[in-house]
């Protein structure tokens, strides 16, 4: 009896069968929204990770200031900021745009503290054996220091990509449509939490094999030593 | 300007909403004074287990770990929210909230504790259980303490991912700063009050965002 409404609540296959196309577009929403966060917040993290390191002191500042605010504000501040602030002073942005662009500032600051502290542990000789080779100091950067730098950041990266395509599902606050948007207006709809259970098993597909792979990546650059 | 002044930092506004958002980080607090501590102690205690390098064990960590993680905690707490009441079970909404990010904040101190463990060189069990310490004894005074200076930085930036966190039980109606800042917003159909719970969380999180950096930085120089 119990087993029997345990079914009927969370693997009801006649709901299941009714949402289920729902879920899957869904994922694809997820997938697209979060690979378009981790391309532009990593490329804005180490934009300005290499900024800072040509050490100008008034970019310097400014880029720690960014850093340490979308670092200190949750995401889902940022995103209900952008959406539900902005449109006031007459820059509306689409939930989708706000949610991009809430996520990906966040990533663009913690990426960019990673590739700083990567190129700071670069060692100064790597600098100085370039430069006396007759390269520029942005030549220095782009072909000795970064692919070094790079390098020893990959394990924090990674860690930070996941946690940040895991919150595209913040997206669902302002109605984006995305797996948990689908998901929990399903499970309104029909009165039975299968859809949540469809959901959440979306999201492990996604997901668990990212883990996996993160684990190995762990272990093949490892951060210390 | 003005039109920024009058919808963003209204003053007017600010007053009427304030003792809504003072409650709000009240509440704020209290789940993070429950959710830390608890998640520090439940992830201490899968990096303990870990360590007893039972096989099947630490299979089923791993799988309880990875499936945490892999779970954004937004999902898990909707699922929660959601699904326990299907089950006959009608939790308080704080201890629905709480149990969501303790599953999910568990997972993370797990993981940082056993590397923080793993970090510790065999040699130093053996010195500490030569000296007639016990198995028990040489955790807790010899590798515990080791292990945790070894991975504090982690320590401290999951604690304010777990703060950041709080956030997310706005959206099941749970009154801490966002959700209380978002009513009042609604109400007075005005910015401010979602500006001032922005502001109000950069001042609360600032410094441990500073404490983070310094202490990522200094375990970088180390190496």
């Amino acid at each position: 009896m119990e087993l029997q409404r345990l079914v009927f609540s969370f693997f009801n296959g006649e709901v299941a069968s009714r949402y289920w196309l729902d879920i899957v577009y869904g994922m694809w929403v997820t997938t697209y929204l979060g690979a378009a966060v981790v391309a532009a917040g990593l490329a804005a993290g180490l934009a300005l990770a290499m900024l800072r390191s040509f050490q100008v002191k008034p970019a310097s500042f400014l880029i720690v200031v960014f850093a340490d605010v979308f670092r200190a504000l949750p995401p889902l501040v940022v995103i209900i900021v952008l959406f539900f602030a902005f449109p006031y002073v007459g820059l509306a942005m689409s939930a989708f745009t706000a949610t991009w662009l809430a996520l990906s500032l966040v990533l663009a600051a913690f990426a960019e503290e990673i590739f700083w502290a990567g190129i700071l542990a670069v060692h100064k000789g790597q600098t100085e054996a370039a430069r006396s080779t007759g390269m520029s100091r942005l030549q220095t950067l782009a072909y000795v220091i970064v692919p070094q730098a790079v390098r020893l950041t990959i394990p924090p990266l990674t860690n930070r990509m996941i946690a940040i395509t895991k919150g595209t599902a913040l997206g669902s606050v302002v109605a984006v449509h995305e797996i948990i948007y689908y998901a929990s207006s399903g499970a309104s709809e029909a009165g039975n939490p299968t859809p949540l259970t469809l959901g959440a098993l979306a999201y492990l597909v996604l997901f668990l094999p990212v883990v996996v792979f993160s684990r190995w990546i762990e272990t093949r650059f490892a951060w210390k030593r | 300007m003005d039109q920024i002044l009058e919808v963003f930092f209204n003053v007017a506004v600010l007053e009427r909403a304030w003792p809504f958002l003072w409650r709000g980080v009240q509440m704020t607090f209290a789940l993070s004074l429950v959710i830390v501590p608890m998640g520090v102690m439940s992830g201490l205690a899968v990096a303990l287990l870990y360590h007893l390098h039972n096989k099947w064990l630490n299979r089923c960590l791993m799988a309880y770990v990875d499936f945490f993680r892999a779970f954004p905690p937004l999902v898990l707490l909707l699922f929660i929210y959601g699904g326990l009441p299907f089950l006959g079970l009608d939790l308080p909404l704080f201890a629905t909230v709480a149990l969501a990010f303790l599953l999910n904040t568990s997972s993370y101190y797990g993981e940082i504790f056993r590397a923080g463990l793993e970090s510790v060189p065999a040699g130093q069990v053996e010195a500490a259980r030569s000296t007639g310490l016990s198995r028990w004894q040489t955790m807790v005074w010899v590798i515990l303490p080791q292990a945790t200076r070894n991975v504090l930085p982690d320590l401290v930036g999951n604690t304010l991912e777990v703060i950041k966190l709080t956030t997310l039980a706005s959206v099941v109606g749970f009154t801490e700063l966002l959700n209380n800042a978002r009513n009042v917003q609604a109400l007075t159909y005005n910015a401010t009050p979602v500006v001032a719970a922005a502001l109000i969380y950069l001042i609360l999180l600032w410094p441990l965002v500073r404490l983070v950096s310094r202490l990522e930085h200094k375990s970088i120089a180390l190496r």
